[in-house]
């Protein structure tokens, strides 16, 4: 496999009143499965259906109702895991996390916290060309959503909306590796990327389908690192968790500003309390939601409905042999392989639809070339339509040929420009265009030189200053390409105005 | 000719197949017992229009010649089981009024076969209790009475072995988690078996303890219990607990033949204080199955005395996590609320007002030794003790014994609000022979083996191997043939 070479980037230094600090962060990102079916029920997890509409006997919790795993959001947990390096336990149970809320129909969510089905792996978190960050995960584990409760639809009553109760997440627990806010919101934009690669969770962070709980604390430089030799987290600070945000502006801002309050906190000489927080946008602040104290205790035991999880290494295998190429390996391949600047592999492996795009109109072509025409045309193009590379009207097809009428000299870069403008906008096949069209470049040398020699013979003035002023010549490749409607190969006039001018 | 209601399952099924009766006129027989029986106790839902159209459905099937065993034979349904459309509340305020839109597996799997639903029984609520006396319908009142001395027909599966015992019902289905088939069958005189747990599906069972609850039939004799047995287990795909193994023919396997067989006998259960009456049934009851032909062997079962403990921690712990769900938000009772009220207040009254006083406690029990700081020292300290417990009977398995023979209750039927007044561990004590087989996942079958010196029936009870519940049928069988055991008690109500 290839990699690329990279720094790790520097902590985040936030200046204080007195002194400076650094941040340590660890994340816990809700992502939901991408599966048909809930996690212990047959029932559709189609967003946006009626309220509860999607409710199978077990999700409502009715009495004597029994949870059946779904073997399929296993299997993602699974490819989850082997896409984020991580170990797989073959072995793992499921526990009940008690507690009482309207949207929890059953009184408990259905876990894993003593025995989760994938272990210890790593992200590489891309800062920037040549810097990364490696975030280790501790843990993948299943686990059941609960369902909505709208308290705004009336003055006296709530409402309960069951249609997300049960649908299967995977909580992605990772170590606090992660040094500001920056980082924090790379690392979700990484890991997106990857469970979107995998086609595991859909990522889409709207509707809720990627959710991240931050555990912010602050140390003194030098701390953190005396916590990484030994472990021990009484060198850093007491971390406060902000839930349940859903926007990677939000992720950013809310670390920010729970810094800065612990920040002043301290230095006031105060202690940071271990709470659980919430981020209001629209302020702009973290606010108590519980204490430690009111902390949930939430009784887990094992569930006795469901047996242990118990899987096959060679279900394993066969998952494992199935992975897609992931990002940084196809971020690697681009660079080392068709010789792109690792920011342009960077931008074209965002999302792999872009990258299989980009690897179509490559295949046979030249990378680099491919690369500029997908990166600066087309998707500068469909940006400013708000539209998606799955919505592009110019094939891969399409483009490859444009890039090919360049590189066999029947078009300059500058036709191509417009060449490519008539394909998005009206469609058809490049080739047949140029040709329709007469849009072919000349590069009859004959036909070239008749019309330099008809530009100089009418202008003899212009041709005495050339002579004491080389730089004139390109008035006279201008005059050229005028005349020739911009056909004309710009290399070949430039040559023959030089030759005949005597320059 | 006899009464109808009175048949064994066996009896009636026979006289279905020879044309001597039809199903309307046993169900018709039943029905008239239960509207003379109120005094009983023991049905709490009367379906007799559902009984009568069943029947006559089963009726036509049978005149096609190819109907299962249970086709037409009319049994009652625990209240525990969902039946669809059909009150079903666990004998519990919070569940008042709620009818499931769903049939629970075991009473489809009979209704599929074409037994004939007579109603639901009593039972403690949420099958939580010895005597029947939890219920919110009342208590049921044992057939058996001593003078005039109304008693426990035990619990939780009390409406069962009423309605059993007084010939209401030709069998009924019953639930165990720690005892609620085997114990009520003792003090009534009838035969119950809790199949190994995983042989029948709790989907549609209210449950009460998951890890322990397992759904079994209460007859009139062991044969009875076969057939039922038949018709209540087998692998169900909605019940991820519920073994993929083959069911065999339990009621061909009642051969009688019991030579050779190794009977244990664990010291561990002989009390301290445990009834003269009970020792003799025991030794009687040892002595029969010798003299048929069986080795005797003195095993032991060393954490007998730790089962109890451990029990009264696992299964409130479990059962206070299952009891959550009713919290009046969907179905069931909701407390009404007063001004200012929130969510808090609506969870509070509404359990308050919805479960009796042995569910709370249970409920608090459970909610206790699951919490933080408490977990290791009781939670996990039982489940160990389970292994430990569940170890003892492989080791004596493995030892060659095939079957364990004990009593089922440390005593005969005692009198209805004897215990009110008691500590709850006296009544727990009720359990004591019974909770190691539902520890230990065992089948475990409870039948009549003598009549006290009151008058009242003494069981026996035979522990069996996992998943063998053929073996341990016979083995009651020569048993049940062997003490002969034909008291019926004298209607009174």
């Amino acid at each position: 496999m290839l990699d690329l070479t990279y720094e790790t980037p520097k902590p985040k230094v936030i200046a204080g009143a007195k002194h400076d600090w650094e941040l340590v962060i660890g994340m816990e990102v809700h992502a939901q499965v991408a599966s048909n079916a809930k996690l212990f029920s047959g029932a559709s997890t189609r967003f946006g259906a009626e309220p509860n509409s999607n409710v199978a006997f077990v999700d409502a919790a009715m009495p004597g109702m029994l949870p059946v795993i779904n073997d399929f959001c296993v299997a993602q947990a699974v490819r989850t895991g082997l896409g984020l390096k991580a170990e797989i336990n073959l072995w793992s149970a499921f526990d009940r996390k008690n507690y009482f809320y309207p949207d929890l129909p059953q009184g408990y969510q259905i876990s894993q916290l003593y025995h989760p089905i994938v272990g210890e792996g790593e992200i590489l978190v891309d800062m920037a060309p040549g810097v990364a960050r490696k975030v280790r995960i501790e843990r993948i584990h299943l686990e059941q959503d609960a369902g909505k409760s709208i308290h705004d639809m009336d003055p006296a009553m709530s409402f309960v909306d069951l249609n997300r109760t049960g649908v299967a997440l995977m909580e992605i627990v990772s170590r606090p590796d992660i040094r500001g806010p920056e980082e924090a919101a790379a690392y979700v934009t990484k890991l997106r990327q990857i469970l979107r690669y995998l086609g595991t969770c859909d990522g889409n962070m709207q509707n809720g389908n990627l959710r991240a709980d931050v555990n912010i604390s602050i140390c003194r430089p030098g701390d953190y690192e005396k916590y990484q030799e030994t472990q021990d987290f009484s060198h850093l600070g007491t971390r406060c968790e902000i839930k349940n945000m859903n926007s990677m502006r939000f992720i950013q801002q809310a670390i920010e500003y729970e810094a800065r309050r612990q920040i002043a906190i301290v230095e006031a000489g105060g202690e940071v309390v271990q709470e659980t927080r919430l981020y209001d946008p629209e302020k702009g602040e973290t606010r108590s939601m519980r204490s430690k104290e009111e902390a949930h205790d939430y009784r887990y035991f094992p569930d006795p409905d469901l047996l242990p999880l118990e899987i096959e290494q060679a279900w394993v295998d066969d998952i494992a042999a199935s992975l897609p190429e992931l990002p940084d390996e196809k971020k690697a391949r681009f660079v080392t392989e068709m010789g792109l600047s690792e920011y342009d592999a960077g931008v074209l492996t965002a999302e792999v639809a872009n990258a299989d795009y980009f690897e179509q109109v490559a295949e046979g072509r030249d990378g680099k070339m491919a690369a500029n025409w997908v990166i600066n045309e087309l998707f500068g193009r469909l940006k400013k339509d708000d539209k998606d590379i799955t919505d592009s009207p110019v094939s891969p097809g399409q483009l490859g040929g444009i890039i090919d009428l360049i590189a066999k000299g029947d078009i300059s870069g500058k036709i191509a420009k417009d060449l490519f403008e008539i394909v998005y906008t009206e469609g058809g096949d490049p080739a047949r265009i140029v040709e329709d069209r007469g849009m072919k470049q000349v590069t009859d040398t004959g036909a070239i030189e008749a019309a330099v020699d008809q530009i100089i013979a009418d202008n003899p003035a212009q041709v005495e200053k050339a002579k004491v002023n080389p730089k004139l010549a390109g008035w006279f490749v201008g005059q050229v390409m005028k005349a020739t409607g911009g056909k004309a190969n710009p290399k070949a006039v430039n040559d023959i105005v030089q030759a005949k001018l005597g320059l | 000719m006899t009464e109808l209601n009175k048949l064994t399952l066996a009896e009636a099924r026979d006289k279905l197949r020879a044309g001597d009766v039809t199903s309307v006129e046993l169900t018709q027989a039943c029905l008239d017992a239960i509207e003379g029986a109120d005094a009983l106790g023991a049905f709490v839902h009367k379906t007799p229009e559902i009984a009568l159209e069943r029947a006559r459905a089963a009726d036509a099937r049978i005149a096609q010649g190819d109907a299962p065993a249970m086709c037409g034979l009319p049994i009652g349904i625990k209240d525990l089981f969902c039946t669809k459309g059909v009150d079903s509340q666990a004998a519990s305020r919070i569940l008042q009024g709620f009818k499931p839109e769903y049939e629970s597996t075991v009473s489809q799997q009979l209704l599929d076969d074409g037994a004939v639903m007579l109603g639901k029984l009593n039972m403690d609520e949420f099958a939580m209790g010895s005597s029947n006396e939890t219920s919110v319908y009342g208590n049921v009142v044992n057939p058996w009475k001593v003078d005039d001395r109304a008693l426990t027909p035990g619990g939780s599966s009390g409406g069962s072995a009423a309605a059993v015992a007084a010939d209401l019902c030709l069998a009924a289905t019953g639930t165990d988690t720690g005892g609620s088939i085997r114990q009520p069958a003792a003090f009534t005189g009838i035969t119950g078996i809790k199949p190994t747990y995983g042989r029948c599906s709790r989907w549609g069972i209210v449950a009460f303890a998951s890890s322990l609850d397992q759904a079994g039939p209460m007859t009139k004799d062991v044969r009875d219990a076969a057939i039922m047995l038949q018709a209540m287990c087998g692998h169900d795909p909605k019940d991820s607990t519920s073994a993929d193994i083959p069911v065999p023919d339990f009621e061909a396997m009642l051969t009688g033949d019991v030579k050779g067989k190794v009977i244990g006998i664990p010291r561990e259960y002989r009390m301290d204080g445990m009834p003269e009456e009970i020792e003799k049934l025991w030794a009687d009851g040892t002595a029969m199955l010798k003299d048929a032909g069986a080795e005797i062997r003195d095993i032991s079962l060393p954490h007998t005395k730790y089962a109890l403990p451990a029990y009264y921690v696992i299964a409130p712990a479990e059962a206070s996590s299952n009891l959550a769900r009713y919290d009046g938000v969907r179905y069931g009772h909701r407390a009404k609320l007063a001004q200012g009220d929130g969510i808090t207040e609506m969870y509070e009254k509404t359990r308050a007002e919805g479960f009796g006083h042995e569910v709370q406690r249970r409920v608090m029990v459970g909610t206790y030794v699951l919490s933080a700081g408490f977990y290791d020292a009781y939670y996990n300290r039982a489940r160990k003790v389970r292994t430990l417990i569940k170890r003892d009977f492989e080791q004596v398995f493995d030892s060659g014994i095939d079957a364990i023979l004990t009593p089922a209750t440390p005593s005969a039927a005692f009198g209805l609000g004897e215990m009110a007044q008691a500590d709850p561990v006296q009544m727990y004590l009720n359990d004591v022979f019974t909770v190691t087989v539902n520890l230990a996942g065992l089948p475990g079958v409870s039948l009549p083996a003598g009549l006290d010196k009151q008058g009242l029936p003494l069981g026996l009870q035979l522990i069996g191997r996992p998943w063998e519940e053929g073996d341990l049928l016979n083995t009651a069988y020569a048993l049940e043939r062997a003490a002969g055991f034909v008291a019926k008690p004298a209607k009174w109500w």
